[in-house]
């Protein structure tokens, strides 16, 4: 695994991207798969593959990356292990301007649709500044601090969001659902709205790994070394909040995805951000992919929002993380 | 060769650096000394250009002010105290960003560039734990460590902030050793922040005496290092007397117990 990280976790994902695919209320075998790609396939099955399971599988996909991309970047600008979308509270900013969004275009037009992850984008950059001054002593930000602050604003923008989709009574409960991190807003309309914003912030991610490289020696050593520091260092956060804001605007607010990944890539391929931010997007997808496949099955037929799985094993893995980096400072 | 003129500096209002002028010439090691918050760091930081200052500071006519980040770091490099190194880093890795001035915005290192940092590794005897991860190191490994990566920036002029400090003394002498030679055979121009009076006087050509952000003498270590100069600048009576087996100034405190 280690002589081969790309290729092995593209593999991986390619595995669990066709689990996603076949597995649901009626199982569709890879052989029958394989039939509906060629166009020869079931009429029904064909009609749940390219109208349900495609888009839902390819936007969870598209969300575990992006969340996952862009946790490893705010823990590289932040030098904070435990910086994540969802802790920091960027994801919930996020959700409470896609709500917004959707409360004042309800129901969606096309372009109602555009404007949420737009509105979600704005919010999610709102936050990360106000968190990150409200967190900040000096040139350092403290863990404490930057998850007090994350969790602090995160309340607010919940319940501002809970309030602003109470008021909205009719959807309540298909809001309270996506809030929750479920696909149910899945569909190649979403798809295509939130994707100029994963290409820009993910893009931009995937060419900074040498900047973030720099960035963990502080401010001061990377200057020095030739980094113009507070130019790289916005343009890094607009790209992290744009891929965060694209992942919450329609599948809503899923943590610990960009908290977990990041962290075990780190563990198993290194430190170096030029391996880490791709390792971490395409491991986000297949993570998060694997969340959702349990989701559908653990209740089968009910289906469970897939951000109850990921807090479920993410926030041990939070703690466990929070007691490591206190004994050893090493991440 | 490094000028420094009329460099001021402020920390939130408060001026902690006054109009300080001085040159370090290729080939040359000047020491900054001065009691703590004399302004040894503020001058490295404010020349490098992570804090803003008014003044000037040039080498050879180009005033750094009107160059990037980029293009400062291709003429200074410095070696920043070693307390807060990222720990994930293996050795390799850290010395190979001493490149970052002459590598595009990914970050690919050439051939030519690995050749730079083996040198460097080289040079501070660092080779041998390459492949180790920073934060297994030692305070002397990765003191040198820093020294590599600022010589694989290749740059005429080097500052190195209090690099001594934390350092057992066997590391302290190897490590001025280093840059004394650095200097003189590779015709450096070395401005180096040292609290050891008596290291700089060893190690350094020249020494600036710097007290409450005012330079209050500069010159050769005999110039500088007199009682006089030394007990006004540190509130404490010194005797200065010659060295016994090395000559030059050797500076004592005078203490009554």
């Amino acid at each position: 695994m280690k002589s081969k990280p790309f290729l092995s976790s593209f593999f991986f994902l390619l595995i669990v991207f066709i689990l996603s695919l076949a597995i649901g209320s009626v199982f569709i075998s890879p052989a029958e798969l394989w039939k509906i790609v060629r166009g020869i396939g079931d009429e029904t099955f064909t009609f749940i593959i390219w109208q349900i399971r495609l888009p839902r599988t390819i936007l969870i996909a598209l969300t575990g990356a992006a969340l996952s991309g862009s946790g490893a970047a705010y823990q590289g600008l932040f030098r904070n292990p435990l910086a994540d979308p969802f802790l920091i509270g960027v994801a919930s900013g996020a959700g409470l301007g896609a709500v917004i969004a959707m409360s004042i275009q309800w129901p969606y037009s096309f372009w109602g649709l555009m404007a949420i992850p737009m509105a979600a984008f704005i919010a999610a950059l709102l936050t990360v500044f106000i968190v990150y001054f409200l967190a900040r002593v000096g040139q350092t930000i403290p863990t404490t601090n930057l998850i007090l602050a994350g969790v602090a604003f995160s309340s607010f923008a919940t319940s501002l969001t809970s309030f602003l989709m109470l008021r909205s009574t009719s959807e309540v409960r298909r809001a309270l659902g996506w809030l929750l991190g479920g696909a149910s807003q899945a569909g190649w309309t979403a798809i295509l709205a939130i994707l100029p914003y994963l290409v820009v912030g993910l893009g931009i991610l995937l060419i900074s790994g040498h900047a973030l490289n720099l960035l963990q020696f502080g401010d001061d050593q990377a200057q020095q070394l030739g980094l113009n520091v507070t130019r790289i260092k916005t343009i890094l956060l607009v790209a992290a909040s744009l891929a965060t804001a694209a992942a919450v605007a329609f599948s809503g607010i899923i943590g610990f995805i960009g908290l977990i990944v990041p962290h075990l890539m780190r563990l198993w391929f290194g430190a170096d951000y030029r391996r880490l931010i791709p390792l971490s997007i395409i491991g986000g997808a297949s993570a998060l992919l694997i969340s959702d496949i349990l989701a559908r099955i653990v209740l089968a037929p009910q289906e469970i929002p897939v951000g109850i799985i990921t807090a479920l094993a993410g926030a041990p893995f939070f703690l466990w993380v929070l007691r490591r980096s206190k004994n050893q400072g090493f991440w | 060769m490094l000028k420094i003129q009329n460099l001021s500096a402020s920390y939130s209002g408060h001026q902690v650096l006054h109009e300080v002028s001085l040159d370090v010439k290729n080939g040359e090691v000047l020491a900054l000394i001065g009691p703590n918050g004399a302004g040894k760091s503020t001058i490295i930081r404010a020349a490098s250009g992570v804090i803003p200052s008014t003044g000037q500071v040039r080498t050879n006519g180009d005033d750094f002010a009107s160059l990037s980040p980029l293009q400062r770091a291709r003429y200074l490099a410095v070696v920043p105290q070693a307390i807060s190194l990222p720990p994930a880093f293996t050795v390799w890795e850290t010395v190979l960003m001493g490149r970052t001035p002459y590598l595009g915005f990914l970050g690919h290192a050439s051939s030519h560039d690995e050749e730079m940092a083996r040198q460097a590794l080289n040079r501070v005897n660092a080779l041998a734990f390459s492949e180790r991860r920073v934060g297994e190191l030692s305070g002397g490994e990765r003191q040198r460590v820093l020294l590599a990566r600022a010589l694989c920036q290749s740059t005429p002029i080097l500052l190195l902030d209090e690099p001594t400090a934390h350092l057992d003394l066997q590391y302290q002498v190897s490590l001025l050793e280093l840059v004394h030679e650095l200097a003189h055979k590779e015709n450096l121009a070395v401005l180096v922040a040292l609290h050891d009076l008596n290291l700089a006087s060893h190690y350094a050509d020249r020494v600036a005496l710097l007290v409450g952000g005012h330079l209050k003498a500069i010159g050769t270590p005999r110039e500088v290092l007199t009682s006089e100069l030394i007990s006004e600048a540190y509130c404490l009576p010194v005797q200065v007397v010659e060295h016994p087996f090395l000559g030059g100034p050797l500076v004592l405190p005078d203490s009554k117990i």
